[in-house]
């Protein structure tokens, strides 16, 4: 997968459980027409691929779900965070289409996305969510009435450690970094030993990248280790980290469920570490696969309708979209809590263009 | 027979935290907490052998230091190596900061009590600092208050990911660390820990770098990228 980039486009939905993806969730096994090899997704490509695309999408999306216009409730599109042109490409598809279908427009922040697609697809009601992926890595719980973040990245995302971890041994990034990684770590077998950090519920990953960069090439050279164990030795050190910070997380709220979202959420192993964590303290784990824990549209059509159910609409005049969300702008999302719908808040952190290939 | 994994006899569990296990007994006729790191499974061996380890063996050396330094912590009675469990000081009748911030949230419509609280934190805190010692996980939960809790007595816990850096960069991050678990334990207390930390740069000698630190770790956090 990668920077977020339109993957999730317009999603339509149409009633509980009747998911549209306006435009096609892209598999780790098959990138998209506008990835790169060795170059990832280029901002300006991409937007000419959304624009060449995106109506014969839509139609095939009506089409295969037997739909005419006039049957859709709503229009959701990614508001932000992401690439500029993108974004842009898709949030003028999206006021066009509501206008002509007169129907109401909905702005979805992307990781709300990832968390509301989560939910639905696994059932989770109350999770601690750790979300990772190339730009992110949180933990999140609802407390209090709202989404918090309760631990983070204090410098480098998780995806972004693996990809540029990737880089420098030169594994392939077809289809996706990560996936490579994960291939390769399969047939690791010493544990080398890299720095372990974790900060309270906070964890550093750019100690780790920058031990690697200094120390590979001269290992790989003496033939002390290989580059399977480096994948290897790699995965179980972040991972420990991220089972060990959502664990604190679940002891400090008090949680028994947890809900991994994101791309490198696909990660067996990941998912393996945070299962025995689980059954260790009696809790539930909820995990998706590569088809939703990669960007796709249906999951912004989901938190698009979780809104739209909620009495929520984006005027047209605020249907802008940003690259970046504000460190004090918070976006409203919506959970289920004791079967009620409430409307919350999620902090969004600032953000950067995305440059790294994503995972 | 002693129950497997138990590490005194007679003692019960009393709460399983992410790091350990925490059991209530008797010691030598005192009153202890055995803290237990129990392997975790879902670790490599070879990692996990070392973060034990390396984790009780801190532990235990930063309580020391603490006291040395004439800093509230729970007395180190013993250390199992082999199993990887300290034996420490039960401070009986004790609460958390954070139940106590709860409580008086809930029973107190005016919260102005807590200052002299959070105050009290921002001292320990700077003393703490100024011996060069990095807690690694502040929470409100890691910090004990002595009974009768009104007499705001503090007592740090919980040093296991702590270590000994006198690096502006170190403490910067571990008041950051605070400031995310307070506020969202805590909800609307931005000015209590606006208050703390105004105690803390009051009380530290060397807190002028650190601030500036926690200020552009603060700032890490905003740049970085929610895409994807």
């Amino acid at each position: 997968g990668a920077p977020a980039l339109a993957q999730q486009g317009t999603g339509i939905h149409r009633g509980w459980g009747e998911l549209l993806p306006g435009t096609s969730g892209s598999s780790p096994l098959s990138p998209p027409p506008c990835f790169f090899p060795r170059l990832g997704f280029l901002p300006g490509h991409t937007a000419r691929h959304h624009r060449a695309c995106l109506l014969e999408l839509l139609a095939e999306a009506l089409r295969e779900a037997g739909l005419r216009p006039c049957d859709v409730d709503c229009v959701a599109f990614t508001k932000g965070p992401g690439m500029g042109a993108p974004l842009a490409v898709v949030a003028a598809v999206a006021r066009t289409v509501a206008q002509l279908w007169d129907k109401p427009l909905l702005g979805v922040n992307h990781c709300v996305g990832h968390i509301e697609m989560g939910r639905l697809v696994t059932g989770a009601r109350d999770p601690i969510v750790l979300y990772v992926s190339g730009g992110n890595t949180q933990v999140i719980a609802y407390s209090q009435r709202r989404y918090r973040i309760f631990g983070e990245t204090i410098d480098i995302a998780v995806g972004n450690c693996l990809d540029r971890f990737a880089r420098v041994l030169k594994i392939s990034n077809d289809p996706s970094p990560g996936y490579n990684i994960e291939q390769m770590a399969k047939k690791g077998q010493k544990l080398v030993e890299l720095p372990y950090t974790v900060k309270g519920m906070d964890v550093s990953f750019s100690g780790i990248l920058s031990h690697i960069e200094e120390v590979s090439h001269k290992m790989l050279a003496s033939g002390e280790c290989t580059p399977e164990d480096l994948c290897f030795s790699l995965q179980e050190t972040v991972f420990a980290m991220l089972v060990e910070i959502t664990e604190r997380a679940m002891a400090h709220c008090g949680s028994q469920e947890v809900l991994i979202v994101g791309g490198v959420g696909c990660n067996l192993r990941l998912q393996e570490m945070m299962g025995i964590m689980c059954a260790e303290r009696g809790a539930k784990l909820f995990a998706t696969d590569e088809r939703f824990c990669i960007d796709n549209g249906a999951m912004i059509a989901q938190a698009g309708w979780e809104m739209f159910r909620s009495g929520q609409v984006t005027a047209l005049e605020d249907s802008w979209i940003t690259q970046r969300y504000g460190m004090k702008v918070a976006c409203e999302v919506l959970s289920a809590k004791a079967g009620k719908y409430q409307c919350c808040l999620l902090h969004a952190a600032l953000v950067r263009p995305h440059q790294g290939s994503g995972v | 027979m002693a129950e497997l994994g138990v590490p005194l006899s007679g003692s019960r569990l009393v709460q399983q935290g992410a790091e350990a296990r925490l059991y209530r007994g008797r010691f030598l006729g005192r009153a202890v907490v055995a803290k237990l790191r129990f392997p975790k499974r879902y670790r490599h061996p070879a990692l996990e052998e070392r973060l034990s380890r390396r984790r009780t063996a801190q532990e235990a050396r930063s309580l020391l230091r603490c006291r040395r330094a004439g800093i509230s912590a729970p007395v180190v009675y013993f250390v199992d190596y082999v199993s990887n469990c300290i034996y420490l000081e039960d401070i009986v009748g004790s609460m958390t900061v954070r139940d106590y911030i709860i409580s008086i949230q809930q029973r107190e419509k005016d919260a102005s009590g807590l200052f002299t609280l959070a105050e009290k934190i921002g001292e320990v805190l700077a003393r703490m600092h100024d011996e060069d010692l990095i807690h690694g996980d502040l929470t409100t939960s890691n910090i004990l208050l002595r009974p009768p809790a009104e007499k705001l007595d503090l007592v740090l816990i919980d040093f296991g990911l702590s270590f000994i850096s006198g690096l502006p960069e170190d403490k910067g991050v571990d008041l950051y660390v605070l400031e995310k678990a307070f506020l969202s334990t805590h909800p609307n207390t931005e000015t209590l820990f606006e208050a703390l930390l105004k105690k803390y740069t009051a009380m530290s000698k060397k807190s002028s770098p650190v601030i500036k630190k926690l200020d552009e770790v603060r700032l890490r956090g905003r740049k970085r990228s929610m895409v994807g």
